[in-house]
């Protein structure tokens, strides 16, 4: 293998390792906030309790997102620095602000948050938490900027002489629009994912019949959370997708597994695609026009096949065709349950199946957002800018033995680490607030 | 490329944010270092990782935004230095990853080997950071060997001179003296805040030592002091550095546990500035040829981003040194003697 496929290889596992742990951070701290506020508002010992319980599951996810974070940040100079040579004064500036302005905030309140129950008022303890949700999610806000200017490059030129990019309009950078659906998407889904846990986690102590007052209250709060943000990103998702046909023409071709341009194209359910032959196999349950109509808002509207572009423009189609099925598949069931939870949402010990499902339905958000991830960043390729530079002019002259030592490294870190995470994880969510007491 | 007074002012940006963190998380990995050979019994572990719990992780921010900065200041030398020194950089975030899950991970399981291992891994994460980082700033001073194009042309093993190891040695002296005088201001009971006062004590010995056997190697392999002998204001740094240095005992002996910190801390914020002051206006000297050095004015942003950082950095960081020193004077007290982390 060469250093560019292990560089690959290793971003791609460090980030997708990172984000296992990101969502969770970036919904639960919102809802640890909102119980501590109820605490407040209405005295009830119960939602303290909750604060805590949530809050102790919230921490021992919220430590490997921290350390993994970092790996992330230094690799683009390890790995990638022709990358960063050429996109350091955009890039680089945009990931030293999210430090500054969230990194900070977020890994000193939360610390305030846990040593602070007895050493501070009630209110400005529930402030420490509020603060760590601001961080978390203003720095959502600065590495999607960044990542949407990899997607969109806007505010820039091109300084021949150095041969790099430049920052013209800082403005123009900060208010992307390709930021902006990228943002809605991932806070609404964090939230989605943050919604489920608290729902699976309730169901699992609801079926069992234990601490049913307490996981009722957390079921309830959850409910309404994860009802609203379901259908919210569902409704977003489409803007966002059709935010993208107009970008990144060859990405919705991709997701689509379009190879010949046509007006009225249909929406396939399924396909099978043979990439090799530039065809799909198979095309299960197409709904006529709705592709341009999703697209373009018209359903005559001519949709872009991949064929336009030749094939070393092209991005990777199967891995992008079936990982946006696949999230897309995910995110309707998603709606379903967040919907049937809603209904039932002040009895819901008395719907044992809704439980169940609920309970089984807690891996769903974090594969659906691990595709989604998928999308994006395969259909972006072969450029790690869209259209100004390519992943393989951007790694790092690094010997590959090297990069072996550290992506073998991490890779058993990584792995060991998750193990150990989901096991305290899940060793705390069984004992309840019990763990807490 | 022209050079402007923004290049110099994120010079200076960037060996404050250096000097922060190895302030700062000096004492965290100073205490890791420490805990399994100083702290035998469980009641007195659990008392020191509950005395740096608080502030581990908003001390390691200050790594994130020292690289951050190179990345959006300096973005040639980010770029050159992370991937010039692949494999050390590596090994340290990979040391600072199980520092920070052992911090995390250690107290949550009720079981005597499950902490003894976590202990241990506190300790290797504790001790692979400032030694590699010593090890890497001790080559930056005498030069690192990258052609032309900022390409390694050297061996890993030859990073591990004695001049390398030497600054890998005084960095960690740096580092366990700072953290015990934090573990005698947080600990509880007066016995504890003795033993580890003198502990601090007899480790100053050796960084005293140490340091003055860093500045006579530092004039004989590197060429640091020249700008001292150019510039003779540049010598109010080391001369800093020297006074904080011996004023660590004197605070000690005197029972004045903070004003013993903050000469510790004058000590490695001072000593980083007298490498900073040395290195300007270099950033990553080449040993091949001093023209292929980056410096800061063949490796910078442009002008505008310069100027944005500027503005964030002059709005943004005051508020965070602010609320840094708030948790530190509401949690950075003597503990109960239950406290957990």
């Amino acid at each position: 293998m060469d250093a560019l496929l292990l560089s690959r290889l290793q971003f791609a596992m460090a980030s997708m390792f990172h984000f296992l742990f990101v969502p969770l951070t970036l919904g639960l701290v919102i809802l640890v906030a909102i119980f501590e506020l109820l605490y407040i508002r209405t005295g009830d010992e119960d939602y303290k309790t909750a604060a805590k319980f949530w809050g102790k599951l919230f921490l021992i996810n919220f430590a490997l997102g921290v350390v993994t974070g970092i790996t992330l940040e230094f690799q683009f100079g390890t790995n990638w620095r022709y990358y960063s040579e050429f996109m350091g004064d955009i890039f680089g500036s945009l990931l030293a602000i999210e430090a500054t302005l969230a990194f900070f905030l977020e890994s000193t309140f939360i610390a305030v948050w846990f040593f602070g129950w007895d050493k501070l008022s009630k209110k400005m303890h529930n402030l420490a938490i509020w603060l760590v949700a601001l961080g978390s999610n203003i720095s959502a806000f600065w590495i999607l900027t960044a990542n949407a200017w990899m997607q969109h490059p806007v505010g820039y030129r091109i300084n021949e002489e150095l041969g790099r990019a430049e920052l013209t309009n800082f403005w123009a950078v900060v208010t992307n629009s390709y930021a902006f659906h990228e943002l809605l998407h991932t806070l609404s889904a964090s939230y989605v994912l943050a919604g489920f846990f608290v729902l699976g986690v309730s169901a699992y102590h609801l079926l069992r019949k234990s601490h049913v007052d307490f996981f009722k209250k957390s079921f309830r709060v959850g409910a309404v959370w994860t009802a609203f943000w379901t259908i919210f990103l569902i409704i977003h998702s489409h803007f966002q997708a059709s935010d993208v046909a107009e970008k990144q023409p060859e990405k919705l071709a991709a997701m689509e597994a379009i190879w010949e341009t046509q007006e009225g194209a249909p929406w396939v359910v399924f396909a099978i695609v043979d990439e090799a032959n530039e065809r799909n196999v198979a095309e299960i349950l197409p709904i006529p026009k709705a592709l341009s109509l999703l697209s373009y808002h018209d359903p005559n509207a001519p949709v872009k096949g991949l064929k336009e572009w030749p094939r070393d423009e092209r991005p990777p189609v199967a891995v992008t065709f079936y990982s946006f099925r696949l999230m897309v598949f995910i995110g309707l069931w998603l709606l379903f349950m967040a919907i049937w939870a809603y209904v039932k949402r002040n009895e819901p010990e008395n719907h044992p199946r809704l439980l169940r499902l609920l309970l089984w339905t807690i891996p769903l958000p974090y594969l659906a957002i691990q595709f989604g991830w998928l999308v994006t960043e395969m259909g972006r390729q072969p450029w790690i800018v869209y259209r100004i530079m390519r992943v393989s002019e951007a790694v790092s002259p690094v010997p590959v033995s090297f990069i072996w030592v550290s992506f073998i490294s991490l890779l058993v870190l990584y792995a060991i680490l998750g193990a150990v995470d989901f096991y305290l994880l899940a060793k705390n969510a069984k004992l309840g607030p019990d763990a807490v007491k | 490329m022209e050079g402007n007074i923004f290049q110099v002012i994120w010079f200076v940006l960037w060996g404050l944010l250096w000097a922060m963190y190895f302030v700062l998380d000096g004492f965290d990995l100073g205490v890791g270092m420490l805990l399994p050979f100083t702290a035998k019994e469980e009641k007195e572990r659990k008392l020191a990782y509950a005395a740096v719990g608080p502030f581990w992780d908003a001390n390691e921010v200050w790594l994130i935004t020292a690289g951050g900065a190179t990345f959006a200041a300096f973005p040639r030398t980010y770029a050159v230095m992370f991937s010039a020194l692949y494999l050390p950089l590596m090994l340290i975030l990979i040391a600072l990853i199980i520092r920070g899950v052992a911090l995390e991970f250690r107290n949550k399981v009720e079981s005597e080997t499950w902490r003894r291992v976590w202990d241990w891994l506190f300790f290797i994460g504790s001790f692979v950071p400032p030694f590699l980082l010593g090890v890497a700033f001790g080559n930056i001073f005498k030069g690192i060997p990258i052609d032309a194009d900022g390409i390694f042309q050297g061996s890993i093993l030859s990073l591990f001179n004695i001049y390398g190891i030497l600054t890998g040695i005084l960095f960690i002296l740096f580092f366990l003296v700072h953290g015990a005088i934090w573990l005698a201001i947080r600990l509880p009971d007066k016995s504890l805040k003795e033993k580890y006062a003198s502990l601090a004590s007899k480790l100053w010995w050796g960084e005293l030592v140490v340091a003055v056997i860093f500045l006579i190697a530092t004039f004989i392999f590197t060429d640091l002091w020249n700008n001292y002998f150019r510039y003779v204001w540049l010598w109010i740094i080391p001369i800093l550095t020297v006074v904080s240095l011996l004023l660590i005992p004197y605070f000690l002996k005197q029972g004045s546990y903070w004003k013993a910190w903050f000469a510790s801390a004058g000590t490695i914020f001072f000593a980083t500035f007298f490498g900073i002051g040395g290195l300007y206006p270099r950033m990553f000297p080449s040993s091949i040829d001093p023209s292929y050095s980056l410096t800061i004015f063949n490796s910078s942003s442009s002008l505008l981003t310069l100027k944005i950082m500027t503005l964030v950095v002059v709005i943004f960081v005051p508020i965070v040194l602010a609320y840094t020193f708030w948790v530190y004077r509401t949690f950075g007290t003597e503990m109960a003697p239950t406290e957990e982390y």
